[in-house]
């Protein structure tokens, strides 16, 4: 792929910038542009700092002190509380294992029809695709009430199958964004196999699949963040408690909790989103290269 | 998330289809051989399930909108047909109305000022050789879900809140009630929507920026181009594809702005300050059972949508420029 996201600038282009590294203005521009983006980054990171902050107050520095900074006393009691009044580990639990699923169902799945439509000739295969890409224009928010109603004739409401079938089996970007990879694949690969007797299926397993990493990791990364931050859906679909994933859960607990003791909401808020933001930094490289290669739709 | 969505895809696909030449397999000599006639068969294998579940979890639902626009249902009695009546009701109901300004004035706000700190900012990142630090900095909210963002910055918006507390300081103002002042809840809104998709659009500008061949920046330094002109006649035109697409992308996303007027202005704030197209289909549908005028007005969002998309790629033509044609 030639749009990753290059953290390490190329040679060429490492050797124009140390030509150009000699004089003082430079180095003066420079110091300047850190100063910057270090300011706007720290403001960028202000809302979660203050979320942390605020979430080792407690109650009567928040009511009487509302604009102080540091913690006095500094307490965990938010964070025991937050995890006592609502079944957090109940709701990263589905939260994780319907985003799994639906990673596993929809690179499977996209894969298929992306390899499908790049190499296969097939009657209507392109009016199908034309089908597909027209499908993209359509916000899911406009089909939302008949939506759900089809999940009610399934049985599937207040279920986390309608939360993994259908966005398993109905993604059009997914199929677009591996159809672009598959035709990055060069013919050749599957050629002889196909010369030789291989099957279609023995070719794409076998041949396609392993080829296709780079893009199925992509694809991945981005399936399992819009499924783990999606809330529309679950809000409309999903009734109990137990069923709910990680944000359902979180804005139930405002509700229940709500406008009062906000060190509470701010630990329920916390516990939420610091295993992501780890993740998030573990794995930042890989991230990052996704989000810049889907972007520009793999090109 | 933004990126699923769109007709990004749609236009790349026709370009890429114009330049990739079409591949042709070497097969028998006479007739078809027996492979190509089995593929056939796995064509349809292949594209089957994510065909299948377009059809089902798409298609069916989206007739079945348009249908229900017509007609007027609870939920529960039968459905009885009103012909345009829903359109006629919710074109005049000053609370659609609301909606529609309120979207159209939040995609109007976040999307200049959103892609513009975005672009600065990815100009500002090439520039640089240690960039990740900031690049997780900026990128950090994309990655949170929008209830955390908006409870966040629920609290941060408080009257007697940080950002409130430390403006009335500054200037010696009474501290701005953000939530429940009607105009400022509509920003802040446009705020934390900016806030929580910079990341993604930096991200994105940063990869089109290095994909502009270093030969054309060389060539404009020997001609002695500024850092000024370097960015207006160069930078920002060979960028212009990718600001297109990602113009039309923030725009569709900011006609769809829901978890943010649901959260952070708990149900579209003081007097419908905020309420949002998609927020009046929920409100209509699930809040209302009023599935007939929902429906409707979800057929209007999907025309916007279509509306704004089809000045988008007419406006193409003008402003975008590629690569080939200006190097």
């Amino acid at each position: 792929m030639t749009t990753a996201v290059r953290t390490v600038p190329d040679s060429g282009r490492q050797g124009a910038a140390a030509g150009r590294q000699g004089t003082g203005a430079s180095r003066a521009r420079k110091t300047v542009l850190h100063i910057v983006l270090a300011v706007a980054g720290v403001a960028m990171v202000f809302p979660f700092v203050w979320m942390l902050i605020t979430s080792f107050k407690t109650l009567p520095q928040l009511l009487n002190d509302p604009l102080s900074f540091l913690p006095k006393p500094f307490t965990f009691q938010n964070y025991i509380d937050a995890w006592n009044d609502a079944p957090f580990a109940q709701a990263y639990w589905n939260s994780i294992y319907i985003a799994v699923l639906v990673v596993i169902g929809t690179l499977v799945t996209a894969a298929m029809a992306g390899y499908g439509f790049a190499r296969i000739k097939f009657r209507g295969s392109r009016l199908l695709f034309v089908l597909f890409l027209a499908t993209q224009m359509i916000p899911m928010q406009v089909t939302l009430i008949p939506f759900y109603f089809l999940m009610a004739k399934l049985g599937w409401v207040d279920s986390h199958l309608s939360l993994i079938i259908p966005a398993a089996l109905a993604n059009p970007f997914a199929v677009f964004l591996m159809r672009q990879f598959v035709l990055s694949l060069p013919i050749e690969l599957e050629e002889a196999a196909l010369v030789d007797g291989a099957g279609r299926w023995r070719i794409f397993w076998s041949i396609i699949l392993p080829n296709l990493r780079p893009g199925l990791g992509a694809l991945a990364i981005i399936v399992a963040l819009g499924t783990w931050n999606n809330f529309l859906l679950p809000l409309v679909l999903m009734n109990s408690q137990e069923n709910f994933t990680v944000p359902l859960l979180l804005q139930s607990f405002r509700g229940q909790f709500g406008s009062i003791n906000y060190g509470l909401v701010m630990a329920a808020s916390a516990v939420a989103t610091i295993p992501m933001l780890i993740a998030f930094v573990i794995g930042q490289r890989r991230i990052l290269n996704s989000m810049a290669a889907s972007g520009l739709g793999g090109r | 998330m933004s990126v699923i969505q769109g007709p990004l895809s749609e236009a790349l696909v026709e370009s890429e289809a114009s330049t990739a030449p079409e591949r042709t397999r070497p097969g028998g000599l006479r007739g078809e051989p027996a492979w190509r006639r089995r593929d056939r068969r796995w064509g349809y294998i292949f594209v089957g399930p994510q065909l299948i579940g377009m059809a089902l979890f798409v298609l069916v639902p989206f007739a079945a909108s348009v249908v229900l626009a017509f007609a007027q249902w609870d939920g529960l009695n039968a459905l009885s047909w009103v012909g345009f009546e829903n359109f006629a009701t919710e074109l005049t109901d000053p609370l659609f109305g609301r909606s529609v300004l309120n979207t159209l004035l939040i995609a109007i706000i976040t999307v200049p000022v959103g892609l513009g700190l975005a672009v600065i900012i990815a100009v500002a990142l090439e520039k640089l050789k240690t960039k990740t630090l900031y690049l997780i900095l900026f990128f950090a909210p994309v990655v949170t879900s929008s209830v955390a963002v908006a409870m966040i910055w629920q609290q941060l918006f408080r009257k007697d809140g940080v950002i409130s507390g430390f403006i009335a300081n500054t200037f010696h103002v009474p501290p701005p009630d953000w939530l429940g002042d009607p105009h400022l809840a509509l920003i802040a809104v446009c705020i934390v929507s900016i806030w929580s998709s910079l990341g993604l659009n930096i991200i994105i500008f940063l990869a089109g920026l290095q994909n502009i061949s270093p030969s054309v920046v060389e060539a404009a330094r020997i001609d002695g181009a500024g850092s000024l002109t370097m960015f207006f006649r160069i930078r920002l035109p060979l960028l212009s594809p990718i600001m297109f697409f990602s113009t039309v992308i923030a725009f569709i996303s900011s006609l769809q702005t829901f978890d943010t007027v649901f959260i952070l202005t708990a149900n579209a704030g003081p007097d419908n300050a905020t309420r949002t197209i998609v927020y009046h289909i929920f409100d209509l549908g699930f809040g209302k059972f009023q599935f007939g005028p929902a429906s409707a007005a979800s057929v209007i969002l999907l025309i916007i949508t279509l509306i704004v998309t089809g000045i988008q790629f007419t406006a193409q033509k003008k402003f975008v420029h590629y690569e080939d044609g200006a190097a």
